[in-house]
């Protein structure tokens, strides 16, 4: 029997918006199957994104479901969390709103190191807005803000997310629809801030630019430069280049934010 | 009984009449001349099993207060000029998602960092008109230590129950003054927490106003309803929407809810001090009014019948009485620690029914009951 979907989404409100070809429903259905295997209550679990396409996903999701200003998405969360400790959080959003306008939320709620879990779906572009480049677009690559070539350097987002202290950090692409549920399931039950990077595509805005002739040949690109990490440990430097990693990249048991603060409660309600 | 009194810095009131509302979240980010009030709530929200977090800057501060009060807490943040001008884009989101929080600007001057350690009123248009769109505003301005007490008090009761962002606004001089507090007992003020619903679940829409004043109840993330909030301009079902009547209706509501006649008068708050048989008014909030009693005393030894009408809630703003005293007085004299904000409110009022003039200053320094003596003198 076909997997039942609608269950977690909200009647009437598909279709969604996103454009044919784009990554994000793929990483929407991995979404709900890893959210599904956590057996997590709708009353009791929060979405929460910024602005963008992938930021529209919680509102087709049956959950609480918390639509923020552009990057804002960890910023709420954290308020979310932090006054209501017992409720699962998730956020989700793209790379422009994450990594650009909210990198400094982004980076800071990994530091903290507080139990959420941010599943962001790279797909190197700003599409809402109509394609302009983002801090994960490609150098070189053309957007409608870089008509001679993107001068940027990229962010790594996971590399970012270890940096900054998230404890459970893993990466996929939306070629690999069963790897995501997995990723992201094992983020949610990972106590601690975990970030499941989605490397993803968006034929509409950034494949038409970047003589990609179709979805496929997209999809094509996202299944041969994904390399698991335990392939990547056998792989010379020159092998590597231009490979992204996928799996677990990062994994570690640290104090979580609200617990420490429940301690600090206890000590002061206790003196 | 006596009452528990002690002597306590404005900033410090402000944080205990916090907790004395029900404050249970606070979310802030250092600033001068409010941090005080950000470290009293670290010091005693953990103490009634409240939350404590400074974020990583003012917008985040914002974002975590929304976030908190959607699972049903009273949320605070606090903070000074450039802090507000960085939560505007948020405030705006409180205002269009309707959630309630209630946000502290203890006022120095600017713009930009201007002089931080000075005070100033130069937030008061800020306040009204500060993030983008169309927008009501509550704002009260409270002139002592045990004002701040009792109005901050009554800001978690205004966001509560018009469900929208409430802003204290007090100048530097208020918040960093020392007074004598007498401490209210518990149940001495009234405190209101939000309406709560009581539908079916399912049934639950959280935008489903019962008329175009109407302020539809807030149910909280984490219990049995479940709902969807966004910035967007939304259906009662709080989902998107561009439909043209929907959106018009929303949007004349949020500002009806507030602006409405039994609204304004549940919310405004004024305080007259000799102005029934007054010749000149002198319109004076915060400090200022301060300032203000002494002069119109001074002013009365001499002969001149002089009156201060203080705005306790600077917004909505009393037009009705301001209206009235303009038709009353020869003149209205409105001193501003800004070079003219809230006058321009006065004249929009009273347009040409009375002499209008303004005293104003910026330099850091409070405006002294002479410099106003000598303007009354000079418009009379």
């Amino acid at each position: 029997m076909a997997y039942d979907y609608e269950k977690s989404i909200r009647p009437g409100k598909l279709p969604h918006i996103w454009c044919p070809g784009c990554g994000h429903g793929i990483v929407m259905k991995g979404l709900i199957r890893a959210m599904d295997t956590c057996g997590l209550e709708k009353n009791n679990t929060a979405l929460v994104s910024g602005i963008g396409c992938a930021s529209r996903l919680p509102g087709y999701m049956d959950f609480c479901t918390l639509h923020t200003a552009h990057g804002r998405a960890a910023a709420f969360a954290t308020g979310v969390k932090m006054s209501k400790p017992e409720m699962t959080v998730i956020c989700c959003g793209g790379d422009g709103d994450g990594t650009a306008i909210g990198g400094n939320h982004f980076i800071h709620a990994c530091r903290r190191n507080i139990d959420m879990t941010y599943v962001l779906l790279n797909n190197h572009i700003y599409g809402m807005t109509g394609g302009q480049f983002s801090p994960c677009t490609p150098t070189d690559a053309k957007a409608s803000t870089t008509p001679y070539g993107n001068p940027d350097p990229t962010f790594d987002i996971s590399k970012l997310a270890i940096g900054a202290g998230a404890t459970f950090v893993a990466r996929t692409t939306a070629f690999h629809a069963t790897q995501i549920d997995k990723l992201i399931a094992e983020g949610i039950k990972h106590k601690g801030m975990s970030v499941i990077e989605v490397v993803d595509d968006c034929p509409t805005t950034y494949g038409r630019r970047n003589k990609f002739r179709s979805v496929v040949d997209m999809m094509k690109v996202l299944k041969e430069t994904a390399v698991p990490v335990a392939a990547a440990a056998k792989m010379s430097a020159e092998q590597l280049e231009g490979k992204i990693l996928t799996g677990v990249l990062y994994k570690e048991d640290k104090p979580e934010y609200c617990e420490q603060y429940k301690k600090i409660i206890d000590r002061v309600q206790g003196a | 009984m006596a009452k528990k009194v002690a002597l306590l810095q404005g900033n410090t009131a402000c944080a205990l009449g916090a907790v004395y509302a029900g404050c249970t979240f606070f979310g802030g980010y250092p600033i001068t001349p409010s941090t005080e009030v950000a470290e009293v709530m670290s010091e005693e929200l953990p103490k009634v099993g409240g939350k404590f977090i400074q974020m990583e800057d003012e917008i985040a501060a914002m974002a975590s207060v929304i976030g908190a009060s959607l699972t049903g807490a009273k949320a605070l943040t606090a903070t000074s000029g450039p802090g507000v001008s960085l939560k505007q884009e948020l405030i705006g989101y409180a205002c269009i998602a309707e959630t309630p929080c209630v946000i502290i600007n203890v006022m120095r001057g600017g713009p930009s960092t201007g002089m931080p350690t000075g005070p100033g009123q130069s937030d008061v248009m800020q306040a009204r008109w500060g993030t983008h769109g169309d927008h009501a505003a509550i704002a009260v301005c409270p002139e002592s230590c045990q004002e701040i007490f009792t109005e901050t008090v009554r800001a978690f009761n205004l966001a509560e129950k018009y469900r929208m962002p409430v802003q204290v606004l007090f100048d530097e001089i208020v918040g960093h003054m020392r007074e004598r507090i007498e401490f209210p007992e518990p149940g001495e003020l009234e405190v209101i927490d939000r309406a709560a619903p009581t539908c079916a679940p399912e049934d639950y829409k959280p935008y489903d106003a019962k008329s175009d004043t109407d302020v539809p109840p807030l149910a909280a993330f984490g219990s049995e309803y479940r709902f969807h909030v966004t910035g967007l301009n939304k259906a009662a079902d709080g989902f998107p929407t561009t439909k043209a009547e929907l959106v018009d209706f929303e949007e004349r509501r949020q500002i009806a809810k507030v602006e409405c006649e039994a609204a304004r008068a549940d919310i405004e708050s004024n305080e007259e001090y000799k102005c029934d048989d007054a010749d000149v008014i002198i319109l004076a909030y915060g400090s200022s009014a301060r300032s203000a009693r002494y002069a119109v005393n001074e002013l009365r030894e001499e002969g001149i019948k002089a009156g201060l009408f203080r705005p306790i809630t600077l917004w909505p703003f009393p037009e009705k009485r301001v209206a009235e005293l303009g038709k009353q007085a020869k003149a209205i004299v409105v001193p501003e620690m800004n070079l003219g904000q809230m006058i321009f409110e006065v004249e929009r009022i009273v347009k040409s029914d009375c002499k209008l003039a303004g005293v104003n200053r910026v330099d850091g320094d409070p405006l002294t009951p002479g410099q106003i003596i000598d303007q009354v003198k000079e418009v009379l």
